[in-house]
């Protein structure tokens, strides 16, 4: 039997930032996951049925544009009413300090900025996804 | 969540749950196929293949997109290549169809080939058998980008459609081993670029040399990008469909599926136990015989197989 983590790169909002997301989406890929990328400019409701179809272990949420409080958060509850709240949910790029502690209250796992080794982003994935035996 | 349950009732989550046990060779995956097996039968599947680039993706999003403005269910799988090197894979056929994404009714679902040869997953045809079982009336499969040794879509679809774009004259030359033999019908797209009409002219030429067989595969020009000529698609497809209820070819590929399905899981089953019997520390010292030249590969691979069915 052979488990493959799969992970949902996913850029909610406005935000046209993409560099970050394809480099991680490359380096996850180099870590043997199989990657979804949902390429620029999606809506949460996108987000979470494409992770819910997909049936992904992690989304990542990038967002550079500073509108990561209401967006991640949004992400995250949607998958809850899904009944996909198993799903880990990561989030990095241009995000103060001081967000950080409300995002984590609101259900995302993770917050990595900008200069986060992509080892650092791989290792978190690995050491937090639980796959079943 | 009861996973059997929910594909029959077609919930979305069970489905991608039951897709992603098969794929893994998962036991749980056998057992729900299992349980939903007399249920399906019911989808009409379309392969699509075709060289990287061709449009396949768009493409199938609009034909997704026209048959669920009629009312009807539509299952998308779509293979990407994984790297041979990492296993990993960017599976990025989803991002063309995210016009599709979020319309009720369409179920996309990403695969990396997983070091498959054929353009295909191992799984795809279970995949298929999972989004069948869960109601839905259309199933796309769409390939790697393919060149013409990928045909495997030919043994999992009813009717396959070989996607092309313009100014990939010798391309065709190239196929016309490999894909050009499994097409029920040609679609040259990006018809809004110069040359559609050169494609098309060479693709007829090179099937007139094709023997027929009461059907001869139509070739369509449409342009995804554009959204125009995909209702012929749709035609085309229908008129296949047709054809094959008529001349009883249906029945007849629907027993070769049901073979390909028994032969998929014996495939599976003896490679896996070939690859045990290969890790026993008895065999260790026989390979070193092989290697040594003092035995030969057949010899050793007599000798494996013969124990495998004492053992079982
Ligand atoms: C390059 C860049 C651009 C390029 C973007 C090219 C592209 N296609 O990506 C261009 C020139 C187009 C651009 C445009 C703009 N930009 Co700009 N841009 C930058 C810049 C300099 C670098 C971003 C980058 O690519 N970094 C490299 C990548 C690899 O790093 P990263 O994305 O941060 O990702 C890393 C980590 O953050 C983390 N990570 C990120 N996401 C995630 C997710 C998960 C799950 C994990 C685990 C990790 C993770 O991992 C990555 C690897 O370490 C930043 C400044 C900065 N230093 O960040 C400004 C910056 C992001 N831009 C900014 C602005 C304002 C703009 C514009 C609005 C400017 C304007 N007025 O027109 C436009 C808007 C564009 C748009 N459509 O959204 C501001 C945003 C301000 C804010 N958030 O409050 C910044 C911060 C500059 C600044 N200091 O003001 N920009
Ligand atoms: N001009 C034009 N461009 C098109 C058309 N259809 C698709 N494209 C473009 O062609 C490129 C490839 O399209 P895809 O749908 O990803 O092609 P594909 O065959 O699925 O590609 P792979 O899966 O990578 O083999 C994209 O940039 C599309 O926007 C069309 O009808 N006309
Ligand atoms: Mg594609």
């Amino acid at each position: 039997m052979e488990q493959k983590i799969r992970v949902l790169v996913a850029k909610p909002g406005l935000d046209g930032h993409d560099r970050g997301a394809k480099v991680l989406a490359r380096a996850f890929m180099d870590a043997g996951m199989e990657v979804i990328y949902t390429g620029i400019r999606r809506t949460p409701e996108q987000i979470a049925e494409v992770a819910v179809q997909e049936d992904v272990d992690v989304v990542a949420l990038s967002c550079l544009s500073g509108a990561h409080n209401t967006l991640f958060p949004k992400v995250v509850d949607l998958l809850k009413e899904k009944g996909a709240d198993d799903i880990l949910v990561m989030g990095g790029g241009v995000i103060p300090e001081d967000d950080i502690p409300f995002l984590k209250e609101h259900g995302i796992s993770e917050v990595f900025g900008p200069g986060t080794p992509l080892a650092t982003c791989v290792d978190y994935i690995r050491s937090h996804v639980k796959k079943e035996a | 969540m009861d996973v059997k349950l929910g594909v029959l009732a077609g919930d979305t989550r069970a489905v991608a749950r039951a897709i992603t046990w098969v794929e893994n060779g998962d036991p749980r995956g056998a057992e729900v196929i299992r349980g939903v097996y007399a249920s399906t039968g019911r989808a009409y599947i379309v392969g699509l293949t075709g060289s990287p680039g061709a449009g396949k993706s768009t493409l199938v999003s609009r034909l997704a997109a026209l048959l669920a403005a009629r009312g009807q269910k539509v299952g998308i799988l779509a293979v990407d290549p994984s790297s041979p090197f990492s296993g990993g894979a960017i599976l990025g056929d989803r991002v063309r169809m995210f016009d599709v994404a979020l319309t009720r009714d369409v179920y996309i679902r990403s695969m990396g080939t997983r070091g498959a040869l054929g353009g295909l997953n191992r799984a795809t045809r279970m995949a298929a058998r999972i989004l069948d079982a869960a109601g839905f009336d259309w199933i796309f499969v769409e390939t790697v980008g393919a060149g013409q040794a990928e045909v495997d879509v030919h043994d999992v679809a009813y009717t396959t459609a070989v996607v092309m774009a313009p100014g990939m004259g010798d391309d065709i030359q190239a196929m016309k081993a490999g894909i050009m033999e499994i097409g029920d019908l040609f679609i040259i797209n990006k018809a809004d670029h110069d040359g559609a009409d050169r494609t098309a002219t060479q693709v007829e030429s090179v099937l007139q040399l094709s023997m027929t067989t009461g059907w001869n595969p139509p070739v369509l020009k449409v342009s995804a990008e554009l959204n125009t000529g995909i209702d012929n698609v749709v035609d085309t497809i229908e008129r296949h469909h047709t054809h094959l209820v008529a001349s009883g070819k249906l029945d007849a590929l629907k027993i070769r599926m049901a073979k390909l399905d028994v032969l998929e899981i014996l495939k599976a089953r003896l490679a896996d136990m070939m690859k045990q019997q290969l890790e026993q520390p008895a065999v260790q010292v026989e390979l070193e015989k092989v290697a040594s030249k003092q035995s030969d590969p057949y010899s050793l691979a007599d000798i494996i197989f013969e124990q495998s069915w004492r053992n079982t």
